[in-house]
C-alpha cells in the first residue's frame, strides 16, 4: 500500500501545535443512513463539529444515537450519505479506499467496546498485528508495559479478564503512537472497578502521549473525565460544552 | 513469524478436523491422478523399452510353410528394414502332475545365439546348446504355474511323436506380454506356455526343413504398414497366408493398449469429482470462517491491512490445506502406482516392468488442485474483502426464514418442531442444501460405479463360463480334419456329449471397409456353444446368412439384411458375398457365426472340422485326457472349468483391491462432506441449540435437531447418488469398452445396498463426532458470545 501524502501528518510535529486554533478534525453536515434488515436507519443527520489537537472529548449519547457511526466515518470505516470530513484540512470523505486504509494505518487509534482482540493471538502478538504494519510504532511490549500489562505478554484472550483484554486492545490502538484515538464505549463490558482502570490508561495516554482521544459512552459519569463533552440525540448534536475541571478517573462515581 | 501468519496457522490447527477432511479430499483426488498417470506412463514406457530392447516386430506373416530364400526376397521389399523367419507349432504337453494334456506354442530360435526380431529375455538358465535338439527355453508363467525350474525334464507329443524336452531356460518375449492360448481371452498359465527351441530341432520335427510358417519384419522409418502388408499377401496367399497384419492386430499388443487407454480414462474420470468436492468443501468452510470472523475483519480493517492483506489471509486457509492435500496425495498415488504396477505384473509379463511418473503429471495434478481451492475460496475471500469495516463491526442481521411448504396449516400440526426447525433451515438455503445433497450423492456414486466393474465382471464370467459355453474341454485340432473324425471321438469312452466347429479365415469387406476375421461355423446355436448376448439374452443361429457381433458390425458398418463380401484365405479361396443375418452384442471380442452346413456350402467343399466342444464324465476324465495327449492330431485341449478359475484368481486381487481403494476413497469423500456440513451447523447454530438447551431440551433432542438436517440430506443423496453411478457407469462402459470386450451395464441389488450401507454408516459415523462436540458445548459461555 503506497502512503498516501494528501492526508498524512507528521504526528511529532503536530504534537507540538496541541495549542493551535487549526483543528485536528473539522466535520460539516455529515449525515449517514443506512438499511439494516428491512428497516431505513439515519443514524446522522447533518453533524457539524470540530476536534482540537490533544483534547480528550467524551461523546455521550444513548444507544442509537449515532455516536458509533459518527466514530466509524471519523475512522475511515464507513463513508457519510452527505457531509465532509476534514483531517488536518484534508478531505477524508473524498478519499479513496486505499487512501483510507493509509489514514487508518497510520493516523488512527481503535478501542471496541468488546475488545475485538483475534482469539488466536497472545497479547504481545495482538499489538504486534499493529507494530507490524505502522511507521514509527513504539515496541509492542512497551505499549503493553503502559498500559500496565508487562506480565501478561503471553496470554492469550481467553486467559485475560474482560479489563485485561481491553487494555490490550488499548495498547494495540495506541502502539502505532496514532494522532486520533477512538474509543468506542470502552467501558461498556466492563464492571466499575475494572471500567476505571481502564479509563485511567487512557487518561495516561492522552495525558503522556498527547493524542487526540475521543470516547464515545452512554454513560454520563464518564463524561467527567473530557476536556469537553459533546452530546449526541437521534443523530444530532444537542450539546458540546467545555468542562472547567477535568476529574481524575479515580474520583469518578457511577 | 508475522502474526496474521500466526493467526493463519493457529486458526488452522483449530479447524483441523474440517481442514484435514479438505486435504483428504483433495490427497484422494491426487493420488488418483498421480497414480493412474504413473501407472499409464510406466506401462507405456515398460512396453516401449521391451519392444526396442528386445526388437518386437512391426509385421507378422503367418503361413501354412513357405520357402526360406522368400526371407530374402521380403528383405528387398522397399520398406522393409529386417526379416525373421521361424517356425512356430502348437503341441501338447504332459506336465508332471496335471492330467489334462498343456499346451505348448514350441517358437524356433537359432542354435547360435544371434540378435533376432521378437527375442528372448533370458531370464534364468542358459540359452540352449546346439546340437542338443531335446533343449528348450519355457517362458516364465508356465514354469512358475507348474513349479518347473530350468533342469526339469518335460514330454510333448511333437507331430506324432513323444519327445522328452530339458528345459534350459525360463524367459520372456514381447510377443507374450499378454500369453494366451490363441483362441482364448484368459490365460491359463498352467497349461499354456511358450517354447522355445532350436531352429534346427523344429525343422527336423515338423519336416519343415527350408521352409518356414512365420515370419515378422520391422519396417524402415516412414514405410507404409499397408502398402507392405498388400506386397506380403501377394507373395504369401499361395502358402495359406491368412494375411499380413500390424502390431494391432497382435493380440498381446492389443491388450496392452487397451489397457494403457482404459487407465487413461480413470484418469479423468475420478479426480475430477474429487476436486469439485474440494471445492465445494473450501467453499461452504471459509464463508462460515468469514462469517464469524467479520469482526476481526473489522478489526484488522481498522487497523489499516488492506484488502489485498485480508484477502490473501484467508486464501491461506485453502491453500494450506491444499498444499498439505497434494503433499500426501503425490506420496499416496505414488505409493498405489507401485501396488497397482505389480498387480499389472501379474497380468502382464514385462522383461521388467519400470515403475515412474513424470513430473509433469504430478505438477499439472497440484496445479490443478491448487486452481480449485482458489476457484472454492474465491466467494470467501471476496466476501471478507468487500466487507466495509463499519458493517462488519455490527452483527449479522438474523437469518431471514419464511413460511415453507411445510408451514401450511394442514402440515404444521403434523410435524414436530425439531423437524420444522430442520426443514426451514433446509428450505431457506435451498441451494446449500441441493449441493449438499449433490456431494454426498457423488460418494453413493464412486460406491456404485466402483461395484458395477465388479458387477460386469461377474456378467462376464456368467455369460462366457456358464451360459454360451457349457462344454468342459474343447479339443483343438492342428489342422482341419474331415467330417468322419466325430465318429472317433463318439467312440472315445467318456464322452457324452460332442459338437464341433470349423473356423475359416476371411476377409470381410462392405462397402471400401475390409477386416480381417474368422468366420465359426456351428452345428447348432442351442447345444454346448450358444449365442449369448452381454445382457445374458438368447440367439438362435439363423440356418442361412452370418450373425456378427455388433462391434464388428458396427465396424463394417454393415447393418441386418446387407450383403457382405467374404474372401476365403484358405482352401479354394473363394469370393463369395453372404447376407447379414443378425447382430449379437456379445462381451468379448470381435466374430462371426454361421451355421455348419452353410459354412460348408459356401465353402464349397465336404466340410472339415477345426475343434470340438466336449462334455465328459468326470470319472472318465484322466483317461480321456490320456488319449488326448496321445492324437497327433490334437494341438490341445482347453478346459472351461481351468479358465474360469484362473480367470478368477487372476482378477480376484485386482478387483479386490480397486474396490477396496474406491470405497475407501468414497468413505472419505462422504465423511468430509457430512461432518463439515455437520461443524458449520454446529457453528451457526451453537447459540440457538445452547439456548433450547438451557430451555430444557435434552442432549438427545438437541442432537436430533442438529444431525437431523444432515440425516435427511443423506438420506436424499442416496437416490440421488444411484442415479449418478448408473450414468457414471454407463460412461465408465462406454469409455471402457474395446474391440476385445464390452462391459456389460449390469447393477446387483447388493451394489445398491452396499452403497447405501457404507454412506449410511460413515454419515453415521461423523455424525457422532460433531456430537461429540455438541455434548461439550458450554451453555454459559455460548450464551455470553457476540453474535
Amino acid at each position: 500500500m503506497p502512503p498516501s501524502p494528501t492526508i498524512t501528518v507528521d504526528i511529532n510535529q503536530s504534537s507540538l501545535n496541541a495549542a493551535a486554533d487549526e483543528p485536528v478534525l473539522n466535520i460539516s453536515e455529515l449525515s449517514k443512513s443506512y438499511v439494516m434488515g428491512e428497516v431505513q436507519v439515519d443514524a446522522l443527520k447533518g453533524v457539524s463539529v470540530k476536534f482540537y489537537a490533544g483534547e480528550l472529548v467524551v461523546l455521550l449519547g444513548a444507544s442509537g444515537s449515532g455516536k458509533s457511526t459518527l466514530i466509524n466515518i471519523i475512522g475511515g470505516l464507513d463513508v457519510p450519505s452527505s457531509g465532509k470530513l476534514f483531517f488536518h484540512g484534508r478531505e477524508i470523505t473524498a478519499a479513496t479506499e486505499a487512501e483510507l486504509t493509509a489514514y487508518r494505518r497510520r493516523s488512527i487509534g481503535f478501542v471496541f467496546q468488546f475488545y475485538n482482540l483475534i482469539s488466536s493471538l497472545t497479547a504481545l502478538e495482538n499489538v504486534q498485528l499493529v507494530t507490524e504494519i505502522a511507521e514509527h510504532p513504539m515496541s509492542a511490549k512497551e505499549a503493553l508495559l503502559l498500559v500496565g500489562l508487562g506480565h501478561r505478554l503471553d496470554h492469550f484472550p481467553a486467559q485475560l479478564s474482560g479489563g485485561e483484554q481491553q487494555r490490550v486492545a488499548i495498547a494495540r490502538a495506541i502502539a502505532k503512537r496514532p494522532e486520533l484515538l477512538l474509543c468506542d464505549e470502552p467501558t461498556g463490558a466492563l464492571d466499575f472497578q475494572t471500567g476505571k482502570l481502564v479509563l485511567d490508561v487512557l487518561e495516561k495516554v492522552n495525558r503522556e502521549l498527547g493524542t487526540t482521544t475521543l470516547v464515545i459512552t452512554h454513560n454520563a459519569s464518564i463524561a467527567g473525565m473530557a476536556d469537553r463533552v459533546v452530546r449526541l440525540r437521534s443523530g444530532e448534536i444537542v450539546e458540546d460544552r467545555k468542562n472547567l475541571e477535568r476529574l481524575s478517573p479515580s474520583e469518578l462515581v457511577w | 513469524m508475522k502474526p496474521l501468519q500466526r493467526k493463519l496457522w493457529r486458526e488452522l490447527l483449530h479447524l483441523k478436523g474440517q481442514m484435514l477432511a479438505v486435504a483428504a479430499v483433495v490427497a484422494c483426488g491426487i493420488s488418483v491422478f498421480v497414480s493412474m498417470s504413473s501407472v499409464k506412463y510406466s506401462l507405456e514406457a515398460s512396453r516401449q523399452r521391451y519392444y526396442s530392447r528386445f526388437r518386437f516386430a512391426d509385421l507378422f506373416v503367418e503361413v501354412k510353410r513357405a520357402p526360406e530364400f522368400y526371407r530374402e526376397m521380403v528383405s528387398r521389399i522397399p520398406g522393409v528394414a529386417s526379416v525373421s523367419t521361424r517356425i512356430i507349432a502348437d503341441v501338447t504337453l504332459d506336465v508332471p502332475g496335471l492330467d489334462e494334456p498343456a499346451t505348448a506354442r514350441l517358437v524356433s530360435i537359432p542354435e547360435y545365439r544371434t540378435p533376432v526380431l521378437n527375442d528372448i529375455f533370458l531370464k534364468k538358465g542358459r540359452y540352449i546348446e546346439p546340437g542338443k535338439p531335446e533343449e528348450v527355453i519355457v517362458s516364465k508363467p508356465f514354469l512358475e504355474a507348474n513349479h518347473l525350474v530350468p533342469g526339469d525334464h518335460i514330454s510333448a507329443v511333437i507331430n506324432g511323436r513323444k519327445k522328452e524336452l530339458l528345459i534350459v531356460g525360463m524367459g520372456l518375449s514381447p510377443e507374450y506380454i499378454y500369453e494366451v492360448q490363441p483362441g482364448s481371452f484368459f490365460p491359463d498359465k498352467r497349461r499354456f506356455g511358450v517354447f522355445w527351441m532350436s531352429r534346427r530341432a523344429l525343422e527336423s520335427a515338423m519336416n519343415m526343413s527350408g521352409a518356414f510358417n512365420n515370419m515378422s519384419l520391422t519396417l524402415a522409418h516412414g514405410a507404409s504398414e499397408k502398402d507392405v502388408i498388400m506386397q506380403l499377401d501377394n507373395l504369401f496367399r499361395r502358402y495359406g497366408s491368412l494375411g499380413a497384419y500390424g502390431r494391432s492386430e497382435q493380440l498381446s499388443d492389443r491388450f496392452i493398449v487397451d489397457e494403457i487407454k482404459q487407465v487413461g480414462i480413470q484418469i479423468t474420470f475420478l479426480p475430477v469429482v474429487f476436486l469439485a468436492v474440494a471445492v465445494f468443501l473450501l467453499n461452504v468452510v471459509l464463508r462460515r470462517l468469514v462469517a464469524t470472523q467479520r469482526d476481526q475483519i473489522a478489526v484488522l480493517k481498522a487497523m489499516g491491512y488492506s484488502n489485498e492483506d485480508v484477502g490473501l489471509h484467508y486464501l491461506g486457509f485453502a491453500l494450506i490445506p491444499t498444499a498439505v492435500g497434494s503433499v500426501a496425495g503425490t506420496l499416496l498415488g505414488a505409493w498405489l502406482g507401485r501396488g497397482l504396477m505389480n498387480i499389472y505384473g501379474d497380468f502382464y509379463n514385462f522383461a521388467e516392468l519400470v515403475y515412474s511418473f513424470r513430473f509433469e503429471d504430478v505438477a499439472l495434478s497440484v496445479l490443478l488442485s491448487f486452481g480449485a481451492a482458489v476457484f472454492g475460496a474465491l466467494g470467501a475471500v471476496r466476501k471478507a474483502v468487500q466487507l466495509p469495516p463499519a458493517e462488519a463491526m455490527r452483527p449479522e442481521s438474523p437469518a431471514i426464514y419464511k413460511p415453507g411448504f411445510f408451514d401450511r396449516e394442514s402440515l404444521r400440526s403434523k410435524i414436530p418442531v425439531s423437524l420444522r426447525i430442520i426443514v426451514r433451515n433446509l428450505e431457506r438455503r435451498r441451494w446449500k442444501a441441493a449441493m449438499t445433497v449433490l456431494m454426498i450423492s457423488l460418494a453413493v456414486a464412486i460406491l456404485v460405479a466402483g461395484r458395477f466393474t465388479y458387477d460386469s465382471t461377474e456378467r462376464m464370467v456368467q455369460v462366457e463360463f456358464s451360459e454360451k459355453h457349457r462344454e468342459d474341454v474343447t479339443v483343438l485340432f492342428n489342422t482341419p480334419m474331415s467330417p468322419s473324425v466325430a465318429y472317433a471321438i463318439a467312440s472315445l469312452d467318456g464322452v457324452l456329449e460332442h459338437e464341433y466347429y470349423r473356423e475359416e479365415s476371411v476377409k470381410m469387406g462392405f462397402g471400401h471397409r475390409v477386416r480381417r476375421q474368422s468366420i465359426r461355423g456351428l452345428q447348432s446355436s442351442e447345444g454346448l456353444q450358444r449365442l449369448v448376448d452381454k445382457n445374458n439374452r438368447r440367439l438362435t443361429l439363423p440356418p442361412d446368412g452370418v450373425v456378427l457381433t455388433k462391434t464388428l458390425a458396427d465396424i463394417l458398418g454393415v447393418r441386418v439384411g446387407d450383403r457382405m463380401q467374404v474372401d476365403f484365405l484358405q482352401g479354394k479361396q473363394l469370393h463369395r458375398e453372404v447376407v447379414v443375418s443378425g447382430t449379437i452384442d456379445e462381451i468379448l471380442g470381435l466374430s462371426a457365426y454361421m451355421n455348419l452346413g452353410a459354412l460348408n456350402r459356401l465353402e464349397g467343399d465336404g466340410g472339415a472340422l477345426n475343434a470340438a466342444y466336449l462334455r465328459i464324465d468326470q470319472a472318465k476324465a484322466a483317461t480321456l485326457y490320456t488319449t488326448f495327449k496321445k492324437m497327433p492330431g490334437v494341438a490341445g485341449i482347453m478346459m472351461l472349468k481351468a479358465m474360469k478359475e484362473s480367470f478368477d484368481e487372476l482378477i480376484a486381487q485386482s478387483m479386490t483391491t480397486s474396490t477396496l481403494i474406491l470405497t475407501t476413497f468414497a468413505c472419505v469423500l462422504a465423511f468430509a462432506v457430512v461432518y463439515n456440513g455437520a461443524r458449520i451447523s454446529l457453528s451457526e447454530r451453537a447459540r440457538e441449540l445452547s439456548s433450547l438447551r438451557v430451555l430444557g431440551m435434552t442432549e438427545a433432542e438437541v442432537s436430533v435437531i442438529l444431525l437431523g438436517e444432515q440425516a435427511l440430506l443423506t438420506i436424499l443423496a442416496i437416490p440421488v447418488g444411484f442415479l449418478i453411478g448408473i450414468g457414471l457407469s454407463w460412461l465408465l462402459a462406454e469409455g471402457l469398452s474395446s474391440e476385445l470386450y464390452r462391459l456389460p451395464l449390469v447393477f446387483s441389488a447388493y451394489n445398491f445396498f452396499f452403497a447405501c450401507m457404507v454412506i449410511i454408516i460413515v454419515s453415521a459415523l461423523s455424525g457422532l463426532l460433531v456430537r461429540r462436540k455438541l455434548l461439550t458445548l458450554d451453555l454459559v459461555e455460548v450464551l455470553k458470545t457476540r453474535e
